[in-house]
C-alpha cells in the first residue's frame, strides 16, 4: 500500500514525506484522492475537445487558406476568366493581366532545377547509405542537412555576389560556344537569368530529395542486400538489384517533393532570375516566376484589380503545391507504411 | 575458352563496380562542395564585417557609412517569440491528438495529410492570407501578423515530431498511470509528454529554426523597420529581411551589412540544428526504457 502511494506522489510529482505514516482512521489518501477526482469524466472530455480542436486548427487553417485566395482574386477570375492561365499580357497601367510568363518561368527554373538535382542527389544518397564508410556517414548526413538548414535569402546572396557572376564571366560563354547551336544558350548574357535560378533552385532542393532518398533506402531490409551478395553480385549490382527497385517509389515521392519546394521558393529565385515578365527560348535571357512577382510586386500593387490577379496568381501556386505535395506524400508513405520515420 | 569468357566478364562488372563506386563519391563531392563555398564565403565576408556596432546601432540613412542591425535582430526575436507562442501549443496538442486520441480514424488521417500539405505551402502565399486576414483588416502592417504567418508555417513540423515521439512511448507507461487511477489527461501531460519530452523539444527546435530564416512571408506582414521596435502592432524589423532588402541594394556597405546579418542568422540556425543532433544522439527518451 505505502509503495503504491508513494510511486502516486511521484506521479502527480510532489514529494510527501508523510504518505507513508498515515493514520488508519482516516480515509486513505488514494481514496481521498480518487474523491477529489471523480469529476475527472469532464476534465478527460474537456481536454480531449481541446487537443482534437487544435487538430482541427490545422485543417482550418489550410481551408482559410484556400478560401481566403479565393475569395480576394474573385474580381481577377471574373473579369479574365480562364483566359488568365494562359495570356502572357503583364501590363499594370492598362489593367491588363496574363499569369503565362509566371506560370512558364516557374516550371522551367523547377524543372532545370531537378535535371541537376536528381542524379546528385540520388548518387549522393546511394553514396551514403551503400558505400561511405560508417564514421564518413554521419558527417556527410549532417552536411546535407545543414544545406538544408540555410535559409533562402543567404542562398539568394550568395547566388547574386558568387555565382551569377561565374555563370557570366565562365560558364555561360562556354556554353554558348559549346551548344549555342541548340538555341537553349544564346543571346545577350546578363548573368540574372532562368539558368542562375535553375542552378540555386537546385542547390537548394538536393537535401531535400537526398534525404529521403536516404531515408527510404534505409527500410529496403538488409537480409535484400545479403541476398544479392550471397548470389555473387558486385556492390552496384546489389545496389541496382535489390536496393533501387524497392526504393523506386519513394525515391519518386522525394523528387516530387523537392519539386513542390523548387515551385513555391521565393527568395533566392527572386533575387537571381532577372524578374522580366517574357518568354525566352534561351536559358540565359531573365524570367520571372509565380513567387517571386508575389514577393515584388504585391506591396506595390495600387489598383484592386491588379491586387486582385496577384492574388489569382497566388491561388494557382497554392493548388498546384498542393497537388503536387499530395502526390509526393501519397508516394512516399506507400514505401515507408509500417516504418518509423520523419520527414523533414 | 569459356573461362576466358567468364573472367572478362567478371573483369567487366568489376569495372562497372568501379564506375558507379567513382560516380557516387563525385556526386557526394559535387553537392558538398557548394555548402563548403557558401560557408567559407559567409564566413570570410561576415567575419570581417562584424563589429560591435552591427549589434547596437540601426540602420544609417543612405550613403552613410556604418550602422548596424540593432533593430532587425530586436525585431526577429520578437516575432519568432510570437511566432513560437502560436505554433508551439497549436502543434504539440494537435499531436497529442493524433498519437493518444485518433491513431486510426479517419478524421486523424485527414489531419496528417492536412499537416504534411501545410508543410509544402509555399511561405509567401502564408503571407497573402495573413495579409489579407490581419493586415488588411486592420490597415497597416505589424509584427502580429508576421509572427502569426511564421506561426502558422511552425505547426506542422511540430506536430509531425510530436505524434511521433509520443508513439514510441512504450504502452506500458501509460498503463501503469492509468493503472493508478490518475486521469487520462494528467497521464498524458504528466506522464507520457514528459517521457517524450526530448523528441518535442527537437521537434520545436528544428520548426524554429526553419522559420529564423523566412523571408517571403514577412515582405507584406513585417513589413519592415529602420528604427528598433517592440510594438506588436506595428510594422518591425526582421533579420532576414533586411539581408534581403540589403542585399538587392546596390550600395557595398549594405552588402557589408547583409553578409554580417547572414553570418548571424546562420550561426543561430547551426547552433539549434547542432543542438537537436545532439539532444538525438543522446537518445530521444528518456526515462522509458
Amino acid at each position: 500500500m505505502s509503495g503504491k502511494l508513494a510511486e502516486r506522489d511521484v506521479v502527480n510529482g510532489r514529494e510527501s514525506p508523510s504518505a507513508s505514516g498515515l493514520a488508519v482512521a482516516r480515509p486513505s489518501a488514494a481514496r481521498r484522492y480518487l474523491n477529489a477526482q471523480s469529476d475527472s469524466a469532464f476534465s478527460d472530455g474537456f481536454f480531449k475537445t481541446l487537443m482534437l480542436a487544435s487538430a482541427l486548427t490545422i485543417f482550418v487553417i489550410v481551408l482559410f487558406i484556400f478560401l481566403e485566395l479565393a475569395w480576394q482574386s474573385r474580381m481577377a477570375i471574373a473579369h479574365f476568366g480562364i483566359s488568365f492561365l494562359y495570356r502572357s499580357a503583364w501590363n499594370p497601367v492598362s489593367e491588363d493581366f496574363g499569369a503565362r510568363p509566371f506560370i512558364y518561368g516557374t516550371l522551367v527554373s523547377s524543372l532545370l532545377a531537378l535535371l541537376i538535382a536528381v542524379p546528385l542527389s540520388v548518387s549522393t544518397a546511394v553514396f551514403i547509405t551503400e558505400m561511405c564508410p560508417i564514421p564518413l556517414r554521419r558527417s556527410l548526413s549532417f552536411l546535407t542537412e545543414l544545406l538544408a538548414a540555410i535559409p533562402s535569402v543567404v542562398y539568394g546572396l550568395w547566388a547574386l555576389v558568387v555565382l551569377v557572376p561565374l555563370l557570366r564571366t565562365e560558364i555561360n560563354p562556354f556554353l554558348m560556344r559549346t551548344l549555342g547551336w541548340t538555341g537553349f544558350f544564346e543571346g545577350p548574357d546578363y548573368g540574372v537569368s532562368m539558368l542562375a535560378a535553375g542552378v540555386i533552385l537546385a542547390i537548394m532542393i538536393l537535401p531535400i530529395i537526398s534525404s529521403i532518398t536516404r531515408e527510404v533506402m534505409s527500410t529496403v531490409p538488409q537480409s535484400q542486400r545479403e541476398a544479392a551478395l550471397a548470389l555473387g553480385a558486385t556492390r552496384w549490382e546489389m545496389i541496382r538489384i535489390s536496393v533501387l527497385p524497392n526504393a523506386r517509389l519513394g525515391i519518386a515521392g522525394g523528387i516530387i517533393l523537392g519539386l513542390g519546394r523548387a515551385l513555391g521558393e521565393t527568395m533566392a529565385v527572386t533575387m537571381v532570375i532577372g524578374n522580366r515578365p517574357e518568354i525566352a527560348r534561351s536559358l540565359l535571357a531573365p524570367g520571372y516566376t509565380m513567387a517571386s512577382v508575389l514577393a515584388n510586386e504585391f506591396t506595390e500593387a495600387t489598383t484592386s484589380l491588379y491586387l486582385s490577379a496577384l492574388i489569382e496568381i497566388g491561388l494557382v501556386l497554392f493548388l498546384v503545391t498542393i497537388v503536387v505535395n499530395a502526390l509526393a506524400r501519397l508516394l512516399i508513405w506507400s514505401v515507408t507504411r509500417g516504418a518509423s520515420s520523419r520527414m523533414a | 575458352m569459356q573461362q576466358r569468357i567468364q573472367q572478362s566478364g567478371q573483369t567487366w562488372r568489376r569495372w562497372k563496380n568501379h564506375l558507379a563506386t567513382g560516380t557516387a563519391v563525385l556526386g557526394a563531392l559535387v553537392v558538398v562542395a557548394p555548402l563548403l563555398a557558401i560557408f567559407a564565403y559567409l564566413i570570410y565576408k561576415g567575419a570581417s564585417s562584424l563589429n560591435w556596432a552591427f549589434f547596437t546601432k540601426v540602420p544609417k540613412p543612405v550613403g552613410e557609412i556604418g550602422g548596424g542591425m540593432e533593430n532587425a535582430i530586436v525585431g526577429s526575436g520578437v516575432l519568432l517569440t510570437v511566432a513560437s507562442l502560436i505554433g508551439i501549443p497549436i502543434g504539440i496538442a494537435a499531436g497529442v491528438y493524433l498519437a493518444e486520441f485518433g491513431r486510426k480514424r479517419l478524421l486523424s488521417n485527414l489531419v496528417r495529410f492536412t499537416a504534411d500539405v501545410l508543410n509544402g505551402v509555399p511561405s509567401i502565399v502564408v503571407g497573402i492570407a495573413v495579409y489579407s486576414l490581419i493586415v488588411v483588416t486592420q490597415r497597416h502592417f505589424s509584427a502580429f501578423s508576421g509572427g502569426v504567418a511564421l506561426g502558422i508555417m511552425m505547426i506542422p513540423t511540430v506536430t509531425r515530431t510530436t505524434e511521433e515521439m509520443l508513439l514510441l512511448v512504450p504502452h506500458a507507461v501509460r498503463e501503469a498511470a492509468l493503472g493508478l487511477g490518475v486521469p487520462n489527461w494528467r497521464s498524458t501531460v504528466s506522464i507520457t509528454l514528459r517521457t517524450a519530452s526530448a523528441g518535442i523539444i527537437t521537434g520545436c527546435m528544428l520548426a524554429f529554426a526553419r522559420v529564423a530564416g523566412e523571408t517571403a512571408p514577412l515582405l507584406f506582414t513585417a513589413f519592415g523597420n529602420d528604427d528598433k521596435s517592440l510594438a506588436l502592432n506595428q510594422p518591425i524589423a526582421a533579420l532576414p529581411l533586411q539581408i534581403f532588402v540589403y542585399a538587392v541594394s546596390p550600395y557595398n556597405d549594405w552588402h557589408r551589412l547583409a553578409w554580417a546579418g547572414s553570418l548571424v542568422l546562420i550561426f543561430l540556425i547551426v547552433v539549434s540544428v547542432s543542438l537537436v543532433r545532439y539532444v538525438t544522439s543522446r537518445g530521444v527518451l528518456k526515462g522509458a526504457s
